[in-house]
């Protein structure tokens, strides 16, 4: 160890690994997937998947990712609800691998939700 | 470290590793493996979190769940459940979080909302065997800025104006203990850490070692620039297996990051830690005795002055702190001295560790704000006595410490008023007392580790806590007068005053407190022969009540046969064969047994 750099290096590349242990995460954005056994069969383990790849490489270290039970509208799984603070919940329906690149960066980055992927769109 | 999207947390402190968290551990892993969920989910073993009597436990992040009592078999429907659908595990989760409308955080439950975490603010939190997790939390910052920001002095000024007192149980001033190793001339200095644990039914600086060792580490190494050391020893009992494994662990990782060695974070300052087992005597935990012990002689104390930070350890400077004194160190330079003196009293500083055991709802660890009230710590934190019972008193400070009756409750927890009711703070044991234990049984039992652990150098403790321990046996063995109670109090007297060490001045402690506040069973024992808490064999009877049916159990049951009667009629025991092993009173379902 040289430097305080070095330390503080080591530290920020760690830190963005155990975030989601921190309780005090008010100002946190959860995406939360539906996993229950429709979500499931539709196909939301691999988009929970892309989540997590893609919320790792941008360093996202706000966001956590977390799953659900059933929603009830089983016929639009897999379905993906971005909670933040001080906003309404937006739902995404029918989500694949490709379309969580968009809303990362879209919505969870800069703050525009992608509208057409919305449940509001779909129905 | 890779981005993951859940932390399974489970602690691998000595209570819930007892209680098989490895094979937890094992488990969740394979179950992990077999849905395929490696690659996002990590389970990390961390050190205590205080709720020892809910172990094992786990904790599943980023939710926070709290599950209490696992067994290996539960793993697979965590991970079904809670990991794969999200699902959390209510069954399992610990009762207090569970609430109408969901979960509740695990700081708002009645045992953590009071706490205040300094000394263990890592413990449960990082994997204490990654550096990199504890560096995460503001790790070896503090050394850092120490080494290329701050002279030694500054730190010294730093710790001194933070109030922290030496959390081993004297409550010596650290900053003014730091200043006189520094002042002292020597050009080869010491730092040691006393991590020998000696109280029954203590475990905070286990825990702590278990939990976060590299706090301990970059303390002492602070405290090495601090007074100009180059060299320190930790000196930990060998029972304690994990702490040793992880500190080594944490040594080995320092050195390999450069926080232990030479030319550390480009300075010309080195500094290098050895570890020392102690082989667990009592007096080792005094300071004289354990220098002694490293230097590989026998574990007696010496008579001080000199003190170490003037002759210590081969005769050098010394600075000897206890390990929770050295986990607040980088916090306190973290945070400032003027975060660190908000908490607490006037007079005492921080927060303190307590190992809450005995008759009490939530054993485990706890960290307190001083000037909490033991009231609090007892029935709102720790949960009160189990089975409805009556409080009846609180030890604390070990076989140095004295009973504190229910009257002194809500006292609040400071050096200075702990000593004003005759006991102390302590390393931090607290073991507390319901309505069915004797109180001249109890000094008895501490005696009787006095007695044991006595080094034997000086004649008051050596002899005298054996002619204590013997009246006190004479005492519930129902042999005492009312004149032994006045030689009792003579006798303490005589101990504590002319004792080489701290473990011979403060052995009289509990006899004296408990003669104090429960002189009543003293006398009971010496006047009626009686024993109030129906605990001392010699001064019980074993009877059968009318209650009695006459179903012979009890005369089954009896291993010395003292118990006869016919079917169908009342039976007797007979007193003269009777041994007082209490099998009857177990085995009668009609509670016709009765101790008098």
């Amino acid at each position: 160890m040289k430097s305080l750099e070095e330390l503080k290096a080591i530290r920020e590349k760690t830190l963005a690994g155990i975030q989601l242990r921190k309780e005090d995460g008010a100002d946190n954005v959860r995406v939360v997937v539906g996993m229950a056994t429709c979500g499931i069969a539709a196909g939301a383990r691999p988009v929970l998947g892309a989540f997590v790849d893609e919320i790792g490489k941008r360093g996202l270290s706000h966001v956590s990712v977390t799953q659900t039970g059933c929603i009830g509208v089983c016929r639009l799984e897999p379905v993906v609800e971005v909670y933040v603070p001080g906003e309404e919940k937006v739902t995404y329906v029918k989500m694949t691998p490709e379309m969580v690149q968009r809303i990362v960066a879209e919505h969870l980055v800069n703050q525009q939700i992608v509208s057409e992927y919305t449940i509001g769109a779909a129905e | 470290m890779e981005i993951v999207r859940s932390h399974i947390l489970v602690c691998a402190g000595t209570g819930c590793h007892a209680s098989n968290s490895d094979e937890i551990v094992e488990a969740l892993q394979k179950h992990i493996e077999t849905e395929k969920m490696d690659k996002e989910v990590r389970v990390i073993k961390t050190g205590c979190f205080g709720l020892c009597a809910l172990g094992p436990v786990v904790v599943v992040y980023p939710e926070g769940a709290f599950y209490s009592r696992v067994t290996p078999e539960d793993a697979g429907e965590i991970v079904r459940e809670h990991i794969v659908k999200g699902r959390i595990v209510t069954r399992l989760l610990y009762q207090e979080t569970v609430q109408e409308e969901g979960v509740s955080s695990l700081s708002e439950t009645p045992f953590y909302k009071k706490q205040f975490r300094v000394a263990l603010r890592n413990c449960g939190v990082i994997d204490p065997e990654n550096i990199d997790e504890y560096i995460a939390f503001d790790g070896y910052s503090a050394l850092g800025r120490a080494l290329t920001e701050q002279t030694p002095q500054e730190i010294i000024d730093i710790i001194s104006k933070s109030g922290l007192r030496g959390r081993g149980g004297a409550g010596f001033p650290t900053g003014r203990k730091w200043q006189f190793a520094a002042a002292a001339q020597g050009d080869v200095k010491y730092v040691v850490c006393n991590a020998d644990e000696g109280d029954p039914g203590a475990f905070m600086d286990r825990s702590v070692l278990e939990g976060d060792p590299h706090s301990v580490v970059e303390a002492m190494t602070i405290a090495g620039y601090a007074i100009g050391a180059h060299e320190g020893y930790l000196y930990v009992r060998a029972e304690y297996p994990i702490a040793v494994k992880r500190l080594e662990i944490a040594i080995r990782q320092a050195r390999e990051y450069g926080f232990l060695g030479k030319g550390i974070f480009g300075t010309g300052f080195d500094f290098d830690l050895i570890i020392r087992l102690g082989a667990g005597a009592f007096v080792c935990g005094e300071e004289t005795a354990l220098l002694a012990s490293i230097e590989g002689r026998r574990g007696e104390p010496r008579p001080r002055p000199p003190f170490p930070a003037v002759k210590g350890l081969f005769a050098k400077p010394t600075l000897l702190n206890n390990v929770e004194t050295y986990a607040n160190i980088p916090w306190i330079l973290q945070n400032g001295w003027e975060e660190f003196t908000k908490i607490g009293t006037e007079k005492s500083k921080g927060t303190k560790v307590f190992a809450l055991g005995g008759k009490i709802h939530n054993t485990g660890l706890v960290e307190v704000p001083m000037g909490t009230t033991l009231r609090e710590v007892v029935e709102e934190i720790g949960g009160g006595c189990p089975g409805g019972k009556a409080f009846k008193a609180a030890q604390t400070g070990g076989p140095s410490g004295g009973c504190i009756p229910a009257e002194h409750l809500d006292i609040p927890i400071e050096y200075e008023t702990l000593m004003s009711i005759g006991s102390m703070m302590g390393s931090g044991g607290l073991i507390v007392m319901d309505e069915d234990n004797c109180m001249v049984d109890i000094a008895r039992y501490f005696l009787d580790f006095t007695v044991d652990e006595s080094c034997g150098k000086c004649a008051p403790c050596r002899i005298g806590t054996r002619r204590l321990y013997q009246l006190l046996e004479k005492i519930t063995g129902g042999g005492g007068t009312p004149e032994d109670l006045d030689t009792l109090e003579v006798l303490c007297k005589h101990i504590s005053e002319n004792s080489l060490c701290g473990l011979g001045q403060t052995a009289p402690n509990p006899v004296l407190s408990t003669l104090r506040y429960f002189r009543d069973e003293y006398e009971a024992h010496v006047r009626d022969k009686k024993c109030p808490a129906r605990v001392c064999k010699d001064l019980l009877q074993y009877k059968i009540t009318d209650a009695c049916i006459g179903c012979t159990a009890c005369a089954r049951v009896c291993p010395t046969d003292a118990i006869t009667g016919k079917v169908k009629e009342l039976h007797v025991i007979d007193q003269a064969k009777c041994i007082k092993c209490g099998a009857c009173e177990e085995k009668c379902k009609f509670k016709a047994i009765i101790k008098e």
